[in-house]
């Protein structure tokens, strides 16, 4: 079981929480969007086999939603930040684009 | 070794179960080095990949083709999952591919020549509350309209077809009803992705373990080749089969898919008397649970939360569905947890499979089956076959397209099915 560091209850049990995916996903402008910008925005979210910075709300705590860096390979959770706070930088490496891109 | 005659109580029946399997050739596949090019390649050397291969070769006549393993043959899923086979799924788009699928198993065995311990025990899918038996019911009349084999049974049906479930109605979830799916069942999965590996290898088809791709040679948007561990691949048509690495596959290929990976954790019990011969589901209490043939309690519920590639997932997600099967099961306090483990599952927003073109011309791609993929191996490797072979998919495959996620034409199994294995 993960360890999460709420930003504002401190260490707790990942049982308290709710996982949120991808982090910082902005909210397009309706008015000008295309069918598959919106289909972007809807169902795709990073992946990446690394570092992802990632949403969880403490719901059996503050009820609050925060952001946190995390290694979906070894779990280790980096860098906490509060949302629509500037994102600290990815504390390592992440396979997420490929050669091609 | 220590027996583990040793820790079972008495009555069980230890190894003597496991010494009853057919013995094995001396080799299924022949162990080869990769050519220079192939007509076509296939990424992923799990159940789905290995199934492609062999309706390429078998039906479609393709041999000079494929399969690239970054790992060892069905060590990804494949060999991790607790092979609940059905085909009673809600919507008809699910149940004609589902369906497909269970009539493929129905002859496999002899198909392919090599015994999978394929066993049509059943599958009962317990209701426990009035919504539920809705949801239930609902699903019960949807499959007798496409002509899927399902019964609706009362608590006291069940009981007579699993004598040692507990029915009484002073348990926190007590069972109101179930359907019934008497062509369901398990099989062996190790055997399943062998027995397609050895018919496709018998056919021609290359299988390459320790080959990893790790990107793609693509020239005006079409791809001719392969990058991989063991150097450059030419292929005339390429298909990505890679459970839970198909994000990463398309990423490197230039394009983005609605999956996020997840672990899916299962366990075992020590060996034991046969106790329990259907499969028994539950979405309320959450867990599903059946028992091998050498005598195995095996077990599975959801994933756990976050996206990885662990394979490993939390002790908590295990206690939670262990408490679910003994609300169910209470002689199962006496067993043991032996072993668990999990897999990386490739989830859709809507649960359902993604199978067949890409943006990239002649890349094809089959994902998506997340939790439940491997009673789809036979149907789902048959329609990657198809849709490689004429560049366009079977009627099947073709609802599953990636662009239903811009149509908006999702199979939302997901709301449907609450446990998707
Ligand atoms: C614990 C658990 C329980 C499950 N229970 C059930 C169940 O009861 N019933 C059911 O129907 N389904 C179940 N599933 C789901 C089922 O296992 C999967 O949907 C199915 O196995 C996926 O297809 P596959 O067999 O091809 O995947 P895999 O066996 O995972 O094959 C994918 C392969 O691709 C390889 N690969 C990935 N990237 C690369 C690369 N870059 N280069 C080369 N190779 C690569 C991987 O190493 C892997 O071997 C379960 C899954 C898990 C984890
Ligand atoms: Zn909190």
């Amino acid at each position: 079981m993960l360890n999460i560091p709420c930003p504002h209850c401190g260490l707790r049990n990942e049982t308290e929480f709710h996982y949120g995916a991808e982090a910082g996903v902005a909210y397009p402008d309706p008015n000008t969007l295309t069918d598959s910008e919106w289909a972007k925005y809807l169902h795709i979210r990073a992946n990446p086999k690394g570092w992802l910075a990632e949403r969880w709300v403490h719901f059996a705590g503050c009820g609050r939603w925060f952001n946190l860096w995390r290694n979906t390979i070894t779990h280790e959770i980096g860098p906490v930040y509060l949302p629509f706070t500037t994102q600290p930088k990815m504390p390592g490496n992440t396979v997420q684009e490929g050669p091609g891109k | 070794m220590t027996n583990t005659n040793d820790i079972l109580p008495p009555g069980t029946i230890g190894r003597r179960r496991a010494a009853a399997l057919p013995e094995q050739p001396p080799q299924l596949w022949k162990n080869v080095k990769p050519k220079k090019a192939y007509n076509a390649v296939i990424v992923g050397g799990g159940g789905h990949g290995l199934s492609t291969a062999y309706y390429l070769a078998k039906n479609h006549g393709l041999t000079n083709i494929a399969v690239l393993e970054k790992g060892w043959l069905a060590g990804g899923n494949t060999a991790r999952n607790t092979t609940i086979i059905r085909s009673n799924y809600l919507w008809d788009e699910s149940a004609a591919i589902y369906e497909h699928s269970l009539k493929l198993w129905e002859t496999l065995e002899e198909d392919l020549g090599y015994e999978m311990f394929f066993s049509q025990r059943g599958v009962l899918t317990l209701a426990h509350s009035v919504s539920d038996v809705r949801s239930k019911k609902r699903n019960f009349y949807a499959n007798a309209l496409n002509a899927i084999d399902s019964e609706w049974l009362t608590p006291e049906e069940v009981k007579k077809l699993v004598p040692i479930i507990n029915i009484s109605p002073d348990v926190r979830y007590p069972v109101h009803g179930a359907t019934y799916q008497p062509r369901g069942g398990i099989a062996k999965h190790d055997w399943v992705a062998w027995g397609y590996a050895k018919a496709a290898s018998d056919l021609g088809v290359d299988i390459i373990q320790g080959c990893e791709v790790t990107g793609f040679d693509i020239h005006n948007n079409k791809v001719q080749g392969v990058h991989t561990s063991l150097g450059t691949i030419a292929a005339g048509k390429v298909g990505l089969v890679g459970a839970g690495h198909s994000s990463l596959l398309a990423n490197f290929a230039g394009f983005s898919i609605p999956i996020q990976s997840r672990p899916l954790q299962a366990l075992v019990s020590p060996l034991l008397e046969q106790v329990l011969n259907t499969v028994v589901m539950s979405g309320a209490v959450h867990v599903y649970v059946s028992q091998a043939h050498k005598g195995e309690l095996v077990m599975g519920a959801g994933t756990d939360a976050f996206n990885s590639y662990a394979q490993r997932g939390g002790f908590h997600v295990i206690e939670h569905q262990l408490a679910a099967a003994l609300e169910l099961f209470p002689i199962f306090s006496r067993a043991q947890v032996l072993r668990t483990w999990g897999g990386i599952v490739d989830i859709a927003p809507d649960a359902s499979p993604i199978i067949g073109t890409t943006p990239v011309e002649n890349l094809f791609i089959n994902c998506g089956w997340g939790t439940g993929g491997f009673k789809a191996t036979p149907g789902s490797g048959w329609v990657m076959a198809y849709t490689i072979a004429h560049g366009a998919p079977h009627e099947l495959n073709r609802p599953f397209a990636l662009d239903r996620f811009v149509t908006g034409h999702l199979i939302d199994e997901h709301g449907a099915a609450g446990v998707a294995h």
